[in-house]
């Protein structure tokens, strides 16, 4: 009996995890998968409504801008943290002094809450007082960085703030990439001869292709989460010009009372992220039990 | 006497894999049974077993006359030292030694007296206060087989212990657990790949295959007589001579011939085949059996006419290769021969000692 | 990062036509310029925060943004450490400054000890199923949490717990553990099975072993997931605002509410001292402890 016991004590102590994972991840997805598919609002109502909601969803113009932002932001936040982390971190692999100082410079912001971020951004792009002016004292006069409150561009100012945030991260994992590079296989290009540019190209960076899909990965997934960092420097503003999905399903969830909404744009924003991480783990668990 | 370890139709499945099956052994006090074999052979599964680490899908095990079904490892009265060694890194030696005891809640005083005596024992005294990573290969191992040693069991077990150590230390530990086994009188079970360490260590070996027993034996028994081409070519080194050959009949006797090449077929004349025989037949013949003729020779033996194709020195022997039946054959002729490369020489071939196996299935026929 | 660099630049002699001196000082002239300019570009923010926070509003109205203060005071500082009002309260960060270490000290510890206990037993003792139970755990690594903000608001209701820090405890935990039991797994796993089986022909069980032998191996994981999910929690927004009312708000969204607040004349300075105070925590951290706070970021990317 109590050998018995003695054998079932992993599960008694992962049991706690099972329950709380069932309920609180399981158990919370399909109840917001139901509650899209009904038409609650203030409160929620269980009886089924087919895809009401989704419907609503698209017809909405502000889901339209937020769909719409969340590509501008996610293509331009992703192309161009990739493109500065590799540049940073093959600038950083030339036998640089001081390596660990300027990694730490350029990946400390990974470790500030967006909100931080944000306020310290918003600050810096407000036209009256921030880069703008300070450009135009330097004697620039009709120097404009006004993004932050132009509709058409304020989406790119977050964009700015975001690229600053993560690109360090993305460069840690493109150093620790190149540096995991096989040795003997670079000094044989050297021994033959090979530039080192011809070096990245054609034997480092081709053998990075891991890396590069992680990075891709956890950027989309950021991306598609975004929301500390809008609400922080535009609250969704100016109009709704910065709203994202995220900011979207919190408004319809909190201030507007609306839940059917906020639950099928959740369900949506869920869908986008599996779309890309299902196909991306699926590889990974299959190429580790090849 | 009663046996220490019973091994009955022992099977295990992992899935659909067969891993062990009709496993049978018994292990009198004081032996030293040597499991042996190639990896995957389902050897440190059986030990596994024995060890309570994992459980056998059917089948009994028995230790000191008790069923060790459901019992756990702890109470199963074993100790095991493991291929890594497996120190607890982050202890000492000392606790290392003592932590069984430690967990076991004996006392302190039997605890520090156990531990000198093992210390004393396998002269590790001076490194009970060193961490393992501190330790060399061979301290490592000294230490581990001190944990086993301590707990004073009735069974000791050996998973493949000395793979991890270089050539020179590994013969030293031999010899170390070898001088052990003599002056403990414990009864053992010991997990190899290496042959070499099966024929020293053992009192009786265990060669295995596919998860099935392919003999067991006194280490004579299996080198003298191997029970299928297996057993032959996995035991001894170097490897026996296994040579196709054709069995050649006239009147009510049969003999045995060899083809060889650009010549005419050797026929064993004066050596009679015992019993029935199929048309053809693997001669095995040890190196040692094949030696240079009118040196030594004492058995009767069959002189041939042999063209040398290699001529490898290893120190105390050289080795000569020759081709017989299509394969290289091996001699082994002392260290002054005249044997070079390209020459021929007659060689003297023991058949006394001769094993011979069925082609099709291996399994030996006299 | 461990492996030795092979230094392009330092192909063994004679193999190479050598570069004129000249060109290959130039070279890399410019690219420690390039290194020095992005490194102005990551710490221009911070700096202007500072700055900022030292200088008094007249002069931020006049003054350039990069320019040192001319007078330096703290008196933004202090105002938005205990003075500066949060909507309607008006007692600075500070409560919520506390109200952060109260959630996120519980939150950590919980989390991390779990994560610990669960990547024992899935490293080394599994079971049928065990592997599964280990998927949809990671599973809930990929969780866009807006899909459990509505059902976790009335649950926490239902428990007593709505608007409460216990309840961003809970919270935190729960989500949490995907990544504790994830990153004490992996590295569980590098430890050799002998170990416990050892351990078990010694007679030692469960909770035996993991504390005398993989308890004592576990201070780099440990560390690296304590730095992990404290930078989560403290850093948090999305469920502070989502979960907590007044008195219970993390820093985090004492902060937005201030810099957002539309009252009054928009006072910079003091803006800019409280996103530093709110940043303060996890840059000490990442100062002190940056290695092991990359290996969580690199570890975490690696499945998450």
């Amino acid at each position: 009996m109590l050998s018995w016991l003695e054998r079932q004590i992993p599960k008694i102590i992962l049991a706690p995890t099972f329950a709380a994972v069932t309920v609180f991840v399981y158990g919370f997805i399909a109840w917001t998968a139901w509650i899209s598919l009904t038409k609650s609002r203030l409160l929620p109502n269980y009886d089924f409504a087919g895809l009401i909601q989704y419907r609503r969803l698209f017809d909405n113009p502000r889901w339209d801008m937020a769909m719409g932002n969340l590509m501008v932001f996610g293509l331009l936040f992703i192309l161009l943290s990739m493109v500065l982390g590799l540049w940073l971190a093959i600038l950083l692999d030339q036998q640089i002094r001081a390596e660990g100082l300027i990694r730490t410079i350029y990946l400390y912001p990974m470790a500030l809450s967006m909100i931080v971020t944000g306020t310290a951004w918003k600050w810096m792009l407000n036209p009256g007082l921030g880069l703008e002016s300070l450009v135009q004292r330097w004697g620039f006069d009709g120097f404009r960085f006004d993004w932050l409150v132009d509709p058409d561009r304020a989406i790119y100012a977050i964009v700015i703030a975001a690229v600053w945030q993560a690109s360090g991260f993305v460069m840690a994992l493109f150093l620790a990439g190149l540096r995991s590079v096989d040795g003997e296989i670079i000094k044989a290009a050297q021994v033959d001869g090979i530039p080192d540019w011809r070096i990245y190209a054609s034997i480092i960076l081709p053998s990075m292709a891991p890396v590069f899909m992680s990075a891709f990965i956890v950027l989309a997934h950021l991306a598609i989460k975004s929301f500390d960092l809008v609400v922080a420097m535009t609250g969704g503003g100016p109009g709704y010009a910065t709203d994202l999905p995220a900011t979207y399903m919190y408004a319809m969830a909190f201030s507007r009372g609306d839940l059917g909404q906020a639950a099928s744009s959740a369900m949506v924003m869920m869908m986008v992220i599996f779309a890309i991480v299902v196909p991306y783990l699926y590889s990974e668990l299959r190429a580790k039990h090849d | 006497m009663a046996p220490i370890l019973e091994i009955r139709n022992l099977s295990k499945t992992f899935g659909e894999t067969r891993i062990l099956r009709d496993i049978h052994v018994a292990v009198d006090p004081g032996n030293f049974l040597v499991l042996v074999g190639p990896s995957g052979c389902g050897k440190s599964t059986l030990l596994n077993c024995i060890a309570g680490l994992e459980a056998p899908s059917g089948g009994h095990i028995r230790i000191g006359g008790r069923d060790m079904a459901g019992v756990n490892p702890k109470d199963r009265d074993i100790a095991m030292v493991f291929q890594s060694y497996a120190l607890y890194p982050t202890m000492s030696v000392a606790r290392n030694i003592t932590f069984g005891m430690r967990v076991r809640g004996i006392d302190r005083a039997v605890q520090e007296r156990k531990l000198a005596e093992v210390a004393e024992q396998l002269q590790i005294g001076h490194l009970l206060d060193r961490r393992p990573a501190q330790l060399s290969g061979g301290q490592r191992q000294r230490v581990a087989m001190g944990r086993a040693l301590v707990r004073d069991p009735m069974l000791f077990l050996f998973d493949e212990p000395l793979s991890n150590l270089d050539a020179k230390l590994r013969v030293e530990m031999r010899t170390e657990i070898k001088r052990l086994h003599q002056q403990l009188g414990r009864t053992m079970v010991y997990v190899t790949h290496d042959q070499v360490e099966a024929m020293t260590l053992a009192t009786h070996i265990m060669v295995m295959k596919d998860g099935a027993i392919q003999q067991l034996g006194t280490p004579a028994e299996i080198y003298r007589a191997p029970a299928n081409i297996f057993v032959a070519d996995f035991m001894g080194a170097p490897v026996m001579n296994l040579i196709p050959a054709r069995l050649r009949r006239s009147g009510g006797e049969a003999r045995l011939e060899i083809d060889r090449p650009g010549g005419t077929p050797i026929v064993f004349e004066s050596t009679p085949l015992p019993g029935p025989l199929p048309d053809e037949v693997i001669l095995g013949l040890r190196p040692e059996d094949i030696t240079e003729a009118g040196r030594g020779g004492d058995g009767p033996s069959e002189t041939v006419e042999c063209r040398i194709d290699m001529v490898e020195p290893a120190g105390a022997d050289t080795y000569v290769v020759s081709s017989l039946g299509g394969r290289p054959v091996t001699a082994r002729l002392p260290p002054d021969t005249a044997a070079e490369p390209g020459a021929v020489l007659p060689l003297a071939f023991d058949l006394s000692r001769m094993s011979l196996f069925r082609p099709k299935t291996g399994e030996r026929l006299n | 990062m461990t492996d030795q660099p092979v230094p392009l630049s330092a192909a063994p002699a004679g193999m190479r036509v050598t570069r004129p001196r000249l060109r290959r000082m130039a070279l890399r002239a410019g690219l420690y310029a390039m290194l020095a300019g992005f490194a102005a570009f990551y710490l221009l923010p911070l700096f202007v925060m500072v700055t900022t926070s030292l200088k008094g509003l007249e002069e931020i109205q006049s003054g350039s943004l990069v320019a040192l203060p001319r007078e330096i005071t703290f008196e933004a500082w202090s105002k938005a450490w205990s003075g500066t009002c949060t909507g309607i309260q008006c007692e600075g960060l500070r409560p919520f400054f506390w109200n952060s270490v109260a959630m996120a000290v519980p939150a950590v510890i919980l989390s991390t000890l779990i994560g610990a206990l669960n990547g024992y037993a899935l490293s080394h003792w599994r079971f049928r199923g065990s592997n599964i139970l280990f998927g949809a755990i990671l599973f809930g690594c990929f969780l866009p949490f807006q899909v459990v903000l509505m059902p976790m608001a009335r649950v926490l209701g239902l428990l007593g717990l709505a608007g409460s820090i216990p309840g961003l405890v809970l919270v935190h935990v729960v989500y949490g553990l995907g990544f504790t039991t994830l990153f004490f797994r992996n590295f569980y796993v590098t430890v050799p099975g002998e170990l416990v089986r050892a351990a078990k022909i010694d007679g030692a069980g469960f909770f035996r072993i993991f504390a005398s032998i993989f308890l004592p191996l576990s201070l780099p994981i440990v560390t690296v997931t304590v730095i992990w999910q404290f930078t989560n929690v403290w850093n948090d927004f999305l469920f502070g605002v989502s979960f907590s009312q007044a008195g219970s708000q993390p820093v985090t969204v004492a902060l937005n509410n201030i810099v957002n607040s539309t009252t009054g004349v928009k006072e910079y300075n003091v803006d800019m001292a409280a996103a530093i105070i709110a940043g303060l925590p996890t840059l000490g951290v990442y100062v002190l402890a940056g290695k092991y706070f990359i290996r969580g970021l690199t570890a975490g990317a690696v499945k998450g």
